[in-house]
């Protein structure tokens, strides 16, 4: 168990090294999800709606969307050289693969969040205040389940002959409760109400998180063995 | 090692039975119109319920065998599970449209509104778009092998999505106040109304099979043609 951590951690620490040499990834996928926060503000019409109302949608499409970016390329860097083909002749198990890919996904569309919150808040002039901790920690649950399903759907998408379209119109269905999850959370976080009363949507996503993160993890070598 | 033969008997087989179930649609045509009682309170419009509810139904099979033969399929490797599964895919796509149009169609009169984000409606749209995305995702891979694995995961993890948007979409319901356009309580049907529905169940899933067995047999002559085209 602690020696596939180790190996997981070892896979995930291959992604992050690589992104942080060349750091174009993660800036598009940043300056992508500041562009669809800038275009939405010009989407609603001001007199008719107050950006506060507007904001928990706001929020959560941009981090959809900027996950779909970032999970696009998960794959794709394998694919050059065969590289994937290298770190399945590894010993190393197919379940560790999948977790270091999910780890490395996840620090990739996390380090997008992070930036794109304080934007967020700056661009809609949202007061955080103390629904901070609830909204990192909705953010990290909802998170963490699209990624999974989405981690299983790159590593598919990638050999398909239209890979940008087909992750979305694969993953965009599995992205429905976790985002509506997040996004009435968030709304009611927002809006200074207790944590008791968002303590149903978060069970949810922690139901979605235990089930896909598992099943996800049991079906990834079916995609991945020949 | 099938025969070239199977796959063109197999498409004549599920032909007959289509027509067969065809002939049995007209019959539930005439029964809905002649046999059965004009509901009170919503007139004629009601007639639709005999073809949106087994269409449903039809698309609900579909996509549950989808998932099933899915699951099937990573444990046993057989490839006429794949195969069933993606005729059952494409035949699901079709009963999915019928409901979803009867249904909007019923629902303008009725509920004044052609759509409501219900719980049920928001599930059957979601699973019309699973579908979607599955074929979508078989027509994008040329490998058979690779093709039948992928699928087969999307269906499980597709199966396992069903029950996660029914729930969500019900909370979102649940904690929110209820619509104004309210949908009625359905009343117990007369003796007349569920004969004819059950008859038009019976004939749907007759058509699905019939339709589902002309498809594999297709896949099955595709396969054929390929292997003798390698050859």
């Amino acid at each position: 168990m602690l020696e596939a951590l180790r190996l997981a951690l070892a896979v995930a620490g291959k992604d992050i090294r690589a992104e942080l040499r060349s750091r174009t990834a993660l800036l598009s996928a940043t300056v992508f999800a500041a562009l669809v926060l800038v275009v939405f503000n010009f989407a609603r019409d001001p007199t008719a709606l107050a950006a506060v109302d507007l904001a928990p949608s706001v929020l959560w499409v941009t981090f959809a969307l900027a996950a779909m970016v970032a999970l696009n390329r998960a794959f794709t860097i394998e694919r050059e050289n065969a590289a994937l083909d290298g770190l399945l002749l590894a010993p190393v198990p197919r379940e560790a693969i999948f977790l270091g890919k999910l780890l490395a996904n996840l620090a990739f569309v996390g380090t997008v969040e992070a930036i794109t919150l304080p934007l967020f808040v700056l661009f809609f002039n949202v007061n955080l205040g103390a629904a901070l901790p609830g909204i990192l920690g909705v953010t990290a649950l909802a998170t963490i389940g699209f990624v999974a399903v989405g981690t299983i759907f790159s590593a598919m998408a990638v050999r398909t002959r239209f890979a940008e379209l087909m992750l979305p119109v694969l993953l965009l269905p599995f992205m429905v409760p976790p985002l509506i999850g997040a996004v009435q959370a968030t709304a009611r976080l927002l809006s200074d109400r207790p944590l008791s009363e968002v303590m149903g949507w978060l069970r949810l996503l922690a139901l979605y998180d235990v089930v896909f993160v598992t099943l996800c993890m049991l079906v990834f070598p079916a995609v991945v063995d020949e | 090692m099938t025969l070239p033969t199977a796959g063109p008997r197999l498409v004549r087989r599920g032909l007959v039975i289509c027509a067969l179930a065809l002939l049995g649609l007209a019959g539930v045509y005439v029964l809905a119109i002649g046999y059965t009682p004009v509901e009170a309170r919503q007139g004629l419009a009601q007639k639709i319920f005999y073809l949106h509810v087994p269409a449903a139904w039809c698309a609900l099979l579909a996509f549950s065998l989808v998932g099933l033969s899915s699951a099937l399929y990573l444990w046993l490797h057989d490839a006429r599970l794949d195969r069933f599964a993606a005729a059952s895919a494409e035949v699901g796509v079709a009963f999915s449209a019928v409901m979803l149009t009867t249904g909007p169609i019923w629902a303008k009169p009725i509920w004044g509104t052609w759509w409501t984000w219900d719980a049920r409606l928001t599930l059957t749209l979601f699973l019309f778009f699973l579908f979607i995305g599955y074929l979508a995702l078989r027509a994008a891979l040329v490998d058979p092998a690779e093709r039948a694995r992928f699928s087969a995961v999307v269906g499980i993890l597709g199966m396992l999505l069903v029950p996660f948007i029914h729930l969500s979409v019900y909370l979102f319901r649940t904690l929110h106040p209820q619509p104004v356009v309210l949908k009625p309580s359905a009343p117990s049907l007369p003796p007349e109304m569920l004969q004819t529905l059950l008859a038009s169940v019976a004939v749907f899933t007759l058509l699905y099979i019939g339709l589902v067995t002309a498809r594999y047999g297709i896949a099955l002559a595709e396969e054929a043609r390929e292997a003798a085209d390698a050859a």
